[in-house]
C-alpha cells in the first residue's frame, strides 16, 4: 500500500464522521523507485491532504517533507523529489490503520488494506 | 517512396494508424493468477477487455490520473487497463476493489506478474474510498455480479460474491451506478458489464437521470448469456457552460480546455501543425 492509497482511504463505520485520517501503524515498509512526473504531481497535489501525508510518511521514518505545503513549493524541484517519494515509493507491506474516532483497527497484511466492515458496523 | 492512390489512402484509415502504433498489450492468461475462491477471466472480463482495447485511443487522451476497477477477481482486467495505458501514460495510477481478500491478493499478483502496479484494496464497492476520491476517477471499470440470484446470496463469502447479483441481478448493479455518480471525474469515464436480464436499457435510463450519457460500447452473445459493456460519461448541462465561459471572461482557451470534444479537436489540430 503506497501513502497515495493511505491518502484516499477513510473509516466507513456506520455513524463515524470523523473517520480520517487513518492512523498508520507500519511494521513492514519497502522502498520502490518510480520514475518521477512532475506533472503528475502538480496535478495530483490540490487532492492530497498534506498533514496525513506527513504524518504518515513519519510512520515509515521519512521526515524530509515540510510541515506545510502550499502550491508555490511545486516549482521546486527538491519539494517534488521528497513529495514523489513519500507519495508514490514507500509500500507499506505490514501494519495496520487505526480509525481516529473509533480505534478500529483495520490490518494491512501483504501490502493489502482490509477495510471490511463486521455486521454490526455496516 | 512508393505512391499510394488517395482513394486506397481514404478507404483504410483506420488501419493504417493502427500499423503505425505498436500492437497494445493486455493481460497474458498464462501469467493471471488463480485461487479456487475467485473468479477466473472468462467471457464477460474478455468482452470487458475486448471494449476498452477497441476505445483504447480514447483512454490514452484522456491522459488519466486514477483509474479504479470495482470488484477486481483476478485482476486481469485492470492489469489489462494498465497495459493498455502503461506507453504513452506512464503516471496512471490504477486502483481496484474486491470483496474478497483472496481475489485482491491474487490481483496484486496477476498485476505484478505483468510488471504493473496496482493498488489494491478489500471493501466493499469502494466504500472506504468514496470520500476521498469523490469525482476524482478518471476511467471507472466493473465487471459486477450480475446473475440473477436469490437475494441472500448476495455479498456471500468467497467466489459466489463475484456473480450473485439478488434480483434480476441488479442488486449490486443499482449500488454501483450509485458509486459511478460519486467517484466518475468530469471527464470520465465507466465501462460496466451487464446482462441482457439486467436490462441495460434502464441501466442507461437510470444513468440519464443522474446526468451521465451511455451507450452500448460492445456486445456479445454465448450459448449461456446475452453480455453488452455499457459506456458512461457525464453529460454537460448547457448552462453550466455558459456560466464557465462568463467566468473565464475573454479567455477562449480556458473554456475549450474544458470541453472535451472541442478540446479533442483542438489537440489535433495542434499536433497536424506540430508534425
Amino acid at each position: 500500500m503506497r501513502l497515495l492509497t493511505h491518502n484516499m482511504l477513510s473509516c466507513n463505520i456506520k455513524g463515524v464522521t470523523n473517520g480520517f485520517p487513518l492512523k498508520l501503524e507500519a511494521d513492514k515498509w519497502v522502498t520502490k523507485e518510480v520514475d518521477l512526473n512532475a506533472d503528475f504531481l502538480r496535478g495530483v497535489f490540490p487532492k492530497i491532504e498534506w498533514p496525513a501525508l506527513v504524518a504518515a510518511a513519519r510512520a515509515l521514518d521519512y521526515g524530509d517533507l515540510p510541515e506545510q505545503a502550499d502550491g508555490s513549493m511545486l516549482t521546486s524541484e527538491d519539494f517534488l523529489r521528497r513529495f514523489h517519494h513519500a507519495l508514490l515509493e514507500l509500500h507499506v507491506e505490514e501494519g495496520a490503520l487505526v480509525c481516529p474516532e473509533t480505534g478500529r483497527r483495520f490490518p494491512i497484511s501483504k501490502g493489502i488494506p482490509n477495510m471490511l466492515l463486521h455486521e454490526d458496523e455496516v | 517512396m512508393e505512391l499510394t492512390s488517395p482513394s486506397e489512402e481514404t478507404k483504410k484509415p483506420q488501419k493504417k494508424a493502427v500499423i503505425t502504433e505498436s500492437v497494445p498489450k493486455i493481460a497474458k492468461i498464462q501469467l493471471v493468477s488463480s485461487h479456487p475462491e475467485v473468479y477466473e477471466p472468462c467471457d464477460d472480463s474478455f468482452l470487458l477487455v475486448d471494449a476498452l482495447l477497441a476505445d483504447r485511443l480514447n483512454l490514452i487522451n484522456q491522459n488519466p490520473k486514477f483509474c479504479l476497477e470495482i470488484g477486481c477477481g483476478s485482476g486481469y482486467v485492470i492489469t489489462s487497463l494498465a497495459l493498455i495505458l502503461s506507453q504513452c501514460n506512464p503516471s496512471t495510477q490504477f486502483f481496484a476493489t474486491d470483496i474478497n481478500l483472496h481475489a485482491a491478493q491474487t490481483t496484486l499478483q496477476t498485476s505484478a506478474n505483468h510488471g504493473i502496479h496496482c493498488e489494491v484494496v478489500v471493501t466493499d464497492i469502494a466504500s472506504c474510498l468514496q470520500k476521498r476520491l469523490q469525482k476524482s476517477i478518471d476511467v471507472l471499470v466493473v465487471n459486477p455480479p450480475y446473475v440473477p440470484t436469490p437475494e441472500d446470496e448476495v455479498g456471500a463469502v468467497g467466489i459466489v460474491s463475484s456473480w450473485a447479483g439478488g434480483f434480476n441481478g441488479r442488486t449490486v448493479i443499482d449500488k454501483i451506478l450509485d458509486v459511478v455518480d460519486e467517484l466518475l471525474s468530469t471527464n470520465g469515464l465507466t465501462y460496466m458489464v451487464a446482462l441482457s436480464e439486467n436490462d441495460p436499457s434502464e441501466i442507461c435510463q437510470v444513468m440519464r437521470e443522474k446526468g451521465f450519457g451511455s451507450k452500448i460500447a460492445l456486445q456479445r452473445s454465448t450459448e449461456e448469456e446475452r453480455l453488452c459493456v455499457i459506456k458512461f460519461w457525464r453529460e454537460r448541462e448547457t448552462n453550466e457552460v455558459d456560466r464557465e465561459i462568463t467566468d473565464n471572461g475573454s479567455s477562449l482557451n480556458g473554456w475549450l480546455g474544458r470541453v472535451p470534444f472541442v478540446n479533442s479537436l483542438w489537440k489535433k489540430g495542434n499536433e497536424t501543425s506540430n508534425s
